[in-house]
């Protein structure tokens, strides 16, 4: 080969690796600046009160979003009520008993509900649950939650139970346990770890979904009376001030930012420890 | 043996019909023995499998609900909702192409920034990366993914779309006015904005699926094409084109969660439903419109047509992601080696 | 398991702020016109009276459908609402809906141009020419006709208009519709027109969000989210050729004129009012009440509520930037209020 046409390929080579370089670089600016901007401007507004008071009336300053945080809990928790179940057990289904027809059928569904986009979802919920109960409730926010979650938590059971060594079944067959029994007080058991992360990263995407709870949930500036009532919620909130041009609200609403995103933070940290502890013993 | 007996004597029918049904009491007996067995077994797989078929029932029961609900829009329009252009609620004219072409332009618009950008990150880390780097920048490569949808609005809204319409957009139109794409008023939020933010959403889940495809290349392509006397660049060339249809997997995954983004888009996209050649215009996407207009739609046929373009949207995620998965999945069962 | 006992706890503290409150609380959605007003008044009366109205600004459009579905106990909306939409709210919840006026507001035109100053004036053409994207510049020369001392940039006009169903959309197209002939042809009058030109921002809170971010714009909004937020406002030209802001007076002499003509269901407009001192945007901003609702106990406090709107609660409307209603239209309103039934 010429020398020059080597020096072509090579420098050439060198750029494009510097591009790439170049490329983590750019990635990086959103990141960090999102991170400083919610970091600088939320944490100005967070304090004792924010944690503690109720929504104040327009330019009162001394509110807080204590009942959107406690929302955000419950509604989040009546997804799980709906969700778990239903994931889990579909989880064990698909890997236990569905290598034909009706398990491929629901794998094939299961993923079509993952791309469902949430405002979708939303709209689904309000036409099974807003319209018949004739009012806007917690309960319809759990239900589109819950069905948000659902693939999540079935594909990562299902994915997790097939990790599971086919000796550890085969062993506990052996030994008489009835197949019900190996599935759940063996496999389960085995695979909880798995089982808890798909659980967390399903709970981290649903705490942080807006759209749903628009027309569900809708809102509430006063703590709910009962779960069949309006209820607040953190994403709504911080939709509703940041779109404002009250001052204080639009500082409410980047606090609002920072609760939830350390929120989420925290638990893909306590996923990514867990797979990775998990990962390790094998 | 008992019927050898019995082909013998007329009073050893009655017996051998005796023994018979002994014998049918015996089998019955161990049946049941069985089923004790089996009916903790058939009890929890069924109860499995109802759970499993509660997924299939929530996914046609939410088709039929679109469809149903819709029912009255697609009366009165049919065809021509997905290509008209006005939306008139005063006058009850819907036609649902603005938003169609909102959604479209804005999700083509952020792979074309994401793209370059996820593959270089990409190869970054599969090819460049020492292995105490790789590890912490996949970790906030995914960081990226899990920042909720409205915190990226609320940033998109108060820090991105100042800076383009202060210092992008002016700049822009001065230089390249010329040409229709950078005609107009910057007015900071519209069809550039919502292209931007929606790239950063899904640069993350392009790049981790691309890493993760480009690391099942086997060692031995590279390796060749390294003997061969390629340059480092080239050999990674080989593998990209061996992950062919894996990073196309995965660039479909991206266009599927951009196509159904809601809340950042609504905040910066500009909600007006029109269709410009100009960047700088505002648009409207199906899904702000959604976000928008459903807790007020007052008439019947208001709501029908809204419902109807949840239903496109839903129809289009699904074909979407279907694809998607399809590649994906035909290239991590090829090569045998990562999971999906 | 670990999780479930997380959950059990989650709900046992819900269930257990349930309990504290075990009072009566309202829900109610509708327009973001009043909303300043509203919560105010909402605050102070469950602060005295133990009963928690929970209101959410969707937008008077939203008002409307959720008070025709039922999902809401009240509604409010500064759009009447139309034979069909009193019909239907007649067949889906078997009761008349009444309107009951609480304040008037003004609609006024803020603006974010420095350079313009305080007290920009707007006449009814140049207005309707900028919403119809026929005048595009600041520098534009019919604008600078109407503020011949004012040294106008080259700046483009960003136009900002509701994205939602809007009350006060409808009551600043109801105005464009009366003063120009071209809107009242292309365009007409409603909560949720189809706009020629601008930028949509979601309530009049995302309104005057979008202008004071956006240099060069110019927006519809109710006085008090311009004056809560330091935005200027424009003076217009009302019927009689007069250029009036929208104060507290110019509010009052509006309605004086449509007090006069007063249906007895309340449902007037006040835009492009007669008289010398009227601002020409004006409107009442209603609470939607059903006359026979579901649950009489609701409808008893609603009633409570409502009587203390019309003497305790107008003396905070000027405080926030509203006009309390006149003294005619408060002795109507209350014969209104008598209608509700609560048995």
């Amino acid at each position: 080969m010429s020398d020059s046409r080597f020096w072509l390929r090579k420098y050439f080579s060198i750029a494009m690796f510097t591009l790439c370089g170049l490329s983590v670089v750019i990635a990086f600016i959103p990141l960090i600046l999102i991170f400083y901007r919610t970091i600088a401007f939320g944490a100005s507004a967070l304090d004792w009160n924010f944690f503690t008071k109720l929504p104040t009336p327009v330019g009162e300053t001394g509110g807080g979003l204590a009942n959107a945080i406690v929302g955000t809990l419950i509604l989040v928790g009546l997804g799980c009520c709906l969700s778990l179940p239903v994931g889990v057990m579909a989880g064990i289904y698909l890997s236990e008993y569905g290598q034909n027809w009706f398990g491929n059928t629901v794998r094939f569904l299961t993923d079509v509900l993952n791309g469902v986009p949430s405002i979708v979802t939303g709209v689904v919920a309000y036409t099974l649950v807003v319209l018949p109960m004739k009012h806007f409730s917690a309960y319809a926010g759990g239900v589109a939650l819950g069905i948000l979650m659902i693939p999540t938590i079935t594909r990562t059971t299902e994915e997790i139970l097939k990790t599971v060594p086919h000796t550890l079944r085969e062993a506990a067959l052996a030994l008489g346990i009835p197949q019900w029994k190996t599935s759940l007080q063996i496999v389960l058991r085995t695979a909880i770890g798995g089982v808890v992360t798909g659980i967390m990263l399903a709970i981290a995407r649903a705490a942080g979904e807006t759209a749903p709870l628009l027309f569900t949930a809708l809102n509430n500036r006063f703590w709910h009376t009962s779960l069949g009532q309006p209820i607040a919620s953190l994403t709504v909130f911080i939709y509703n001030y940041s779109v404002s041009p009250f001052e204080d609200w639009i500082a409410q609403a980047w606090a609002g930012a920072l609760v939830l995103m350390i929120l989420i933070l925290l638990l893909s940290i306590a996923v990514r420890f867990a797979t990775r502890s998990s990962l390790s013993e094998r | 043996m008992m019927r050898q007996w019995g082909a013998r004597t007329f009073d050893c029918r009655s017996f051998i019909i005796l023994m018979e049904s002994v014998q049918a009491l015996q089998e019955k007996l161990d049946l049941r023995q069985r089923t004790s067995i089996n009916t903790g077994d058939l009890l929890f797989k069924n109860l499995t499998r109802f759970f499993a078929a509660v997924i299939l029932v929530l996914v046609v029961l939410m088709a039929y609900e679109m469809v149903q609900s819709s029912g009255l829009s697609w009366k009165k329009f049919g065809w021509s909702f997905f290509i008209t252009s006005t939306w008139d609620p005063v006058q009850e004219q819907y036609g649902a192409l603005p938003f169609i072409y909102g959604t479209l332009v804005s999700s083509f618009l952020a792979l074309m920034i994401a793209v370059p950008l996820s593959l270089g990150i990409a190869v970054f880390l599969t090819e460049m990366a020492p292995r105490w780097l790789e590890q912490p920048v996949s970790f906030f490569v995914e960081l990226l993914a899990g920042i909720p949808s409205i915190v990226y609005g609320v940033w998109g809204f108060f820090v991105m779309v100042p800076w383009l319409r202060e210092n992008v957009e002016p700049f822009v139109s001065d230089k390249l006015g010329w040409i229709p794409l950078f005609r107009g008023t910057p007015y900071g939020v519209g069809m550039l904005a919502a292209g931007m933010i929606l790239s950063i959403m899904v640069l993350p889940i392009i790049a981790s699926i691309s890493r993760d495809v480009i690391r099942a290349v086997p060692r031995a392509q590279r390796e060749a094409a390294l003997a061969l006397g390629s340059t480092r660049w080239q050999s990674t060339r080989i593998a990209l084109a061996y992950s062919r249809s894996g990073i196309i997997g995965a660039i479909i995954l991206g266009l599927g969660r951009a196509i159904g983004e809601t809340m950042a888009v609504t905040m910066v996209i500009g909600n007006r439903p029109t269709i410009s050649a100009s960047l700088f215009e505002p648009g409207y996407t199906m899904a702000s419109v959604l976000a928008n207009e459903f807790t007020e739609a007052t008439s019947d046929m208001y709501i029908s047509a809204l419902i109807e373009i949840a239903l496109t949207l839903f129809i289009i995620t699904i074909i979407v992601n279907s694809c998607a998965r399809l590649l994906v999945w035909s290239v991590t069962r090829n090569s045998g080696a990562a999971r999906s | 398991m670990k999780f479930s006992k997380i959950m059990l706890s989650m709900v046992m503290v819900s269930m257990m702020f349930g309990n504290a409150l075990a009072q009566v609380n309202l829900n109610g959605a509708g327009a973001t016109f009043p909303y300043v007003i509203y919560s105010k008044w909402f605050d102070v009366y469950g602060k005295q009276n133990g009963v928690l109205f929970n209101y959410q600004s969707i937008g008077s459009g939203g008002g409307i459908k959720q008070v025709t579905e039922g999902t809401v106990d009240f509604g409010a909306s500064d759009a009447a609402l139309t034979e069909t939409q009193m019909q239907a709210i007649k067949d889906k919840q078997k009761s008349d809906i009444l309107h009951i006026p609480t304040v008037m507001g003004a609609v006024v035109l803020t603006y974010n141009l420095p350079e313009a100053g305080k007290d920009l004036r707007l006449t009814p053409d140049v207005l309707a020419q900028i919403y119809l994207g026929q005048i595009t510049n600041w520098s534009d020369a019919k604008i600078k006709a109407v503020n011949p001392e004012k040294n106008l940039p080259n700046k483009s006009i960003i136009v900002i208009h509701r994205s939602d169903g809007s009350g006060t959309t409808n009551i600043f197209t109801d105005y464009l519709k009366k003063i120009s002939k071209t809107w009242a042809v292309n365009i007409g009058m409603g909560t949720s027109v189809s706009w020629p030109v601008g930028l949509g921002g979601k309530g009049n809170e995302g309104v005057s969000g979008l202008v004071k971010q956006s240099s060069g714009s110019i927006g519809y909004v109710e006085l008090a989210y311009a004056v809560k937020n330091g935005l200027p406002y424009a003076s217009l030209k009302n019927k009689d050729g007069n250029f009036v802001e929208p104060t507290f007076d110019a509010v009052s002499a509006a309605a004086a004129g449509g007090a006069k003509n007063m249906p007895a269901d309340l449902r007037v407009s006040l835009t492009d009012a007669d008289g010398k001192d009227s601002y020409p945007i004006c409107g009442f901003t209603w609470l939607l009440i059903y006359k026979n609702g579901p649950d009489k106990n609701k409808a008893k406090e609603i009633v409570k509520f409502l009587r203390w709107a019309m003497t305790d609660g107008q003396a905070f409307a000027k405080d926030l930037y509203y006009a309390p209603l006149p003294a005619p239209v408060v002795k109507l309103t209350e014969k209104r209020i008598d209608l509700i039934e609560t048995k």
